[in-house]
This record gives C-alpha cells, sequence and structure tokens, in this order.
C-alpha cells in the first residue's frame, strides 16, 4: 500500500483517539490534578489527610482483606473445580463454562438482593435455622456475608481465566511423561504445575483487582455504612452530607495505583504463562 | 509395587474429591437465582420454609408499572447506544490497527488494559471532575465513559477473529483480485468477522446493562435505569425486587445463549 493510503486508514483512528481522551485520559487526569490541589493551589493535604485518618486507612484495609480472602477461596475452589472437569467430553465441558458465564454477568445489585432473600434478616435460610432454633449469629450485613457475595462474583470469572490456563497443558506432554515412567502426581509436580503457576497468579491478581474496584453489591447491602476503600470515595464524592471531592479524588488515586500495579503483575505474568506454554 | 498402588489410590480420591468441589461450585451458583426466582412466584413467604403458594401477580405488577418499564427501556437505549458507537467508532479503529498498524497495537494494547484496569468508581469520580463544571449532559458524558469501558470486550473478540481468519491476507487477496478496499472490507472481511463482533457487542451489552456504578453516583434518580429502579425497590418491596431480578436473570440468560450459539456455529465454520 502506498503512503497516501495509510494516512487515509489513519483517519480512522481519530474518533476513537478522540474518545479516549475526552472519556478515559481527561477526566482521570483532573481526578490526579483535583488530588493534589486546594484554593491555594498545590497541595499534598489530601493524601495527607487520607493516609492519616484511620477511617480510611480502615477502609483500604477492609477492602484489602476482602479481596485477598475472596480471591483465594475463589481461585483455590475453581482449580479443583477446573480439575474435575477433565472428567467429562469437551461438548459437556463446554456447557458448564456456558453456565457459569450465565452467572458472570450476575453481579452488583441484583446479586446482593439475591443474597438479602437467602440470608438477609427474613432470609430463607435465616428462618428455616431460626425454625430449628438454630442461632448462627451470622450477619449478611457484615464482612463474612460480603465475603460469601464476593466469593460468588469472583467463582465465573476465575473458572473463565483458569480454564484456558489449564487446558493450555498438552495430552502430548501428560502422555510423553507417562511414557518415560512419570506418575500423574509426578507429572503435576514436576512439570504441569510449574508451567501453569504464574497463569494462575496472574488470575489471583485479576479477581483481587475485580474485588478491590467492586462498589455495587457492598453499597446495595450497606449503603455507606460499611466500611471499603471504594464506599469511601462514593459516599465522599457524591456528599450524601459533606462533599469532599478532592479527598474523593486522592483516595481514588491511591486505589488506582493499587489496580495498576495488580494489572501489570497480572499482565506479566499471564505473558509469562503464555511463552512457556507455546516454548515447550 | 506398594508405593504406586498408594498412589493409584490417592489420585481416585483427588477426583472424587475435586468432582464433590464441582458440585459445590454448582449449587453455590445455582442457589441464589433460584432463590430469587422462586421469591418472584410466591404469594406468602414469610414464616414457612417453603412458600405458601405459587403466583404471576408480581410479574404482572412489574410489567404494569410505567416506571419499570420505562427504566428497562432507559438501560436498553443507554447500554445499547453506547454499544452501537463503539461498533461504529471503536471497532474500526481495531480494524485498522491489527490490519495495518502493527507496531502501534502494543500501545493499543495497553489502553486497553488501563480501561481494564480502572473500575467505574475511579472513573465516576473523574466525570464528575471533569464534566460537572461543563455544559455537556452528564448523561452524555456518562455514554462516553461506557463506550470507552467495552474497549477490552470488543478488542477481544475482532482481534481474535481477525486473525483466526488471517485478515491481512484476506484483504490483500481480494484487492489483487480487483476489489476496492472498502468492497474487500464490506463483502469479504466483515462477514468472516461478524459472529466474533456479534459475540462481543451482546457481552458489551450485557455488562454496561449491569452497571450501577457511574450512573448512580454521576447521573442518579435523574435518569432511571432498571438497576437504580431495582435499588429504590430493594428496601420496599421484596417480591417487586425478586421480580425485577428474575426478567434480568433471563434477560443475561437469553443473551449468554445467542452468545454461545453464535460461537458454537462459528467453531464449526471454521473447522470445514
Amino acid at each position: 500500500m502506498n503512503m497516501s493510503g495509510k494516512k487515509g486508514v489513519l483517519l480512522i483512528l481519530v474518533p476513537f483517539a478522540l474518545l479516549m481522551t475526552f472519556f478515559f485520559l481527561v477526566p482521570l487526569t483532573s481526578m490526579l490534578i483535583s488530588s493534589f490541589s486546594n484554593s491555594d493551589g498545590f497541595t499534598f493535604e489530601h493524601y495527607q489527610e487520607a493516609l492519616s485518618s484511620s477511617y480510611i486507612l480502615q477502609g483500604f484495609k477492609n477492602s484489602l482483606a476482602l479481596s485477598v480472602v475472596s480471591a483465594f477461596i475463589a481461585l483455590v475452589v475453581s482449580l479443583l473445580g477446573v480439575y474435575a472437569m477433565t472428567n467429562f467430553s469437551e461438548p459437556v465441558r463446554e456447557r458448564i463454562l456456558i453456565l457459569s458465564n450465565l452467572t458472570s454477568n450476575f453481579s452488583g445489585v441484583p446479586l446482593a438482593f439475591a443474597f438479602i432473600v437467602l440470608l438477609g434478616n427474613s432470609g430463607l435460610f435465616t428462618l428455616a435455622l431460626d425454625s430449628f432454633g438454630w442461632d448462627l449469629s451470622f450477619s449478611l450485613y457484615s464482612w463474612s456475608g460480603l465475603l460469601l457475595i464476593y466469593i460468588y462474583f469472583q467463582l465465573p470469572l476465575s473458572i473463565m481465566l483458569l480454564y484456558p490456563i489449564y487446558y493450555g497443558i498438552q495430552q502430548q506432554w501428560k502422555d510423553a511423561a507417562a511414557l518415560l515412567g512419570a506418575s500423574p502426581l509426578m507429572f503435576w509436580r514436576k512439570i504441569g504445575l510449574p508451567i501453569i503457576l504464574p497463569g494462575i497468579a496472574g488470575t489471583f491478581t485479576i479477581l483481587f483487582a475485580n474485588a478491590m474496584g467492586a462498589y455495587a453489591s457492598a453499597y446495595a447491602l450497606t449503603g455507606s455504612n460499611y466500611n471499603l476503600a471504594a464506599i469511601r470515595i462514593g459516599s465522599l464524592i457524591s456528599g450524601d452530607i459533606f462533599a469532599q471531592p478532592e479527598l474523593a479524588s486522592a483516595i481514588a488515586v491511591l486505589l488506582g495505583v493499587i489496580m495498576i500495579i495488580g494489572m501489570l503483575l497480572s499482565e506479566w505474568l499471564i505473558k509469562k504463562t503464555r511463552k512457556d506454554l507455546l516454548k515447550r | 509395587m506398594a508405593y504406586q498402588e498408594n498412589e493409584k489410590g490417592f489420585v481416585e480420591t483427588m477426583k472424587k474429591f475435586t468432582i464433590v468441589m464441582l458440585i459445590l461450585i454448582g449449587i453455590y451458583l445455582a442457589l441464589p437465582i433460584l432463590a430469587t426466582a422462586l421469591y418472584a412466584f410466591s404469594t406468602e413467604w414469610n414464616k414457612t420454609i417453603l412458600p405458601e403458594g405459587l403466583t404471576f401477580e408480581w410479574i404482572r405488577t412489574l410489567f404494569q408499572d410505567t416506571r419499570f418499564v420505562e427504566a428497562f427501556g432507559r438501560s436498553v437505549l443507554l447500554s445499547g447506544g453506547a454499544v452501537f458507537i463503539s461498533i461504529l467508532f471503536i471497532v474500526p479503529a481495531i480494524f485498522v490497527i491489527v490490519l495495518y498498524f502493527p507496531a502501534l497495537e502494543k500501545w493499543f494494547q495497553a489502553s486497553v488494559v488501563m480501561v481494564y484496569a480502572f473500575p467505574g468508581i475511579i472513573l465516576s469520580v473523574g466525570i464528575i471532575r471533569f464534566y460537572s463544571g461543563t455544559s455537556l449532559p452528564m448523561i452524555l458524558a456518562v455514554t462516553g465513559v461506557y463506550v470507552i469501558s467495552v474497549l477490552p470486550f470488543m478488542y477481544q473478540g475482532t482481534r481474535n477473529s481477525l486473525r483466526n481468519v488471517q485478515g491481512r491476507q484476506l484483504m490483500d487477496a481480494a484487492e489483487l483480485l480487483g476489489a476496492s478496499k472498502m468492497d474487500a472490507f464490506r463483502k469479504v472481511l466483515l462477514p468472516s468477522v461478524y459472529p466474533g463482533l456479534f459475540v462481543s457487542s451482546l457481552l458489551s451489552f450485557s455488562v454496561l446493562f449491569g452497571e450501577f456504578v457511574l450512573i448512580n453516583l454521576v447521573v442518579g434518580s435523574r435518569f432511571e435505569t432498571a438497576q437504580i429502579y431495582l435499588m429504590t425497590k430493594l428496601s420496599t418491596s421484596g417480591h417487586i425486587a425478586s421480580a425485577i431480578v428474575f426478567v434480568y436473570i433471563v434477560l443475561m440468560g437469553i443473551l449468554t445463549l445467542v452468545m454461545a450459539t453464535v460461537m458454537k456455529k462459528a467453531k464449526g465454520m471454521r473447522r470445514t
């Protein structure tokens, strides 16, 4: 193709570049600037406030704990589940994946409501256990209640991400290892697991980031009451009582930094796995 | 050998254990959906373990409620509009980059990762900070962010199908045979990547349809979508709320099935 043709084609990129600029880069930059400014100009005070307020730090701590624990549980459980899928033929496996994909859209407010139906103050299980005379002193509107919901929306994502990584391990390798006298256990310990480990770690960081940014289900369940980083941002920017948009910006930037580190880590780990899977 | 027998036993136990785990995952994922669906069709369900009777009343009430129908319509309009704009402006850009500027693809991928990394809660702060002082209606700002936020899904689907049909070679061959670039694109390339594009669009639509954070924080009740309407019903009427969730699940189920069917067909086409 000649150069002028190539330039003409380049024009097609203009609308995309404009959209990307005005609805992604500019708002995020404006948020970054706002996090460093007050009426007098440049300042670090919002970061100082965010990092010295025990309330905001508690929000980050709760978010981190919820994200790490929910990602870990979902990862371990779905690793076992995906392994169990080897027992079925491909059409059956695909059907299982479709069902899992169906639930992957079930998150946020509708999911929170479904859990209220099951475990809320007059939920199905709560009443059933009451009628047996059992009191579990479990509250859906607490950390452990949120954990159940977070695990729910992490599971389908985890299965979706682990399935291709797991099935990247080729049958030939297993056969070759078996031919050379390795037992299935040895195969996994010496060959399979080392290859897919970066992929598993990458999946973990995506799940972690997914939970760190989640807002809707916690908001639907507890309003602004439960202290999470995302909930703090929401109540500071929408200003139920006092809006403090600069402080909200600073917390959002801190959360954004955590997200970027997580995503870069997972990109790197997943690329590494892909390379290893192709190389061997 | 005894050692190997031991290991065989272990592998067998492990296999049973993982299958039990898979079943438990299935129950865990199905239970909230089933309970909500049952609640949407039950008459009274306050003191007993199972509902006292079944009824269509809640679903009927819901569809007679103009506020819900309008909210549902707004959701379809907003998500569908954003996906449409994305097909119109974003997808051509993906085509151009994958086909003609592979050197730029690295940068494009970086922006896809960035978009994926920033959740709605962060973007909503940026949007409020930048656009609340301007004359641009906030609903358009949210639409713009929606168009960008489906970029990862659009990119994944489009790029994969372009690679599968070897898009560049297909375009070159058509042009060599005398087709103009536009014709080659419309008559040769587009039909062969259509299934992938269709699935990405449906996936994007269903993700946006469930979006709550941006629309609620940035626009709020001035543009009541199905999600915001559900939020208002959450504390007031359990039955109506469960009817909304039921309708939502059915819609998502239909979309998922359509996606799976199209993908399966496309796969079959490639094999032959």
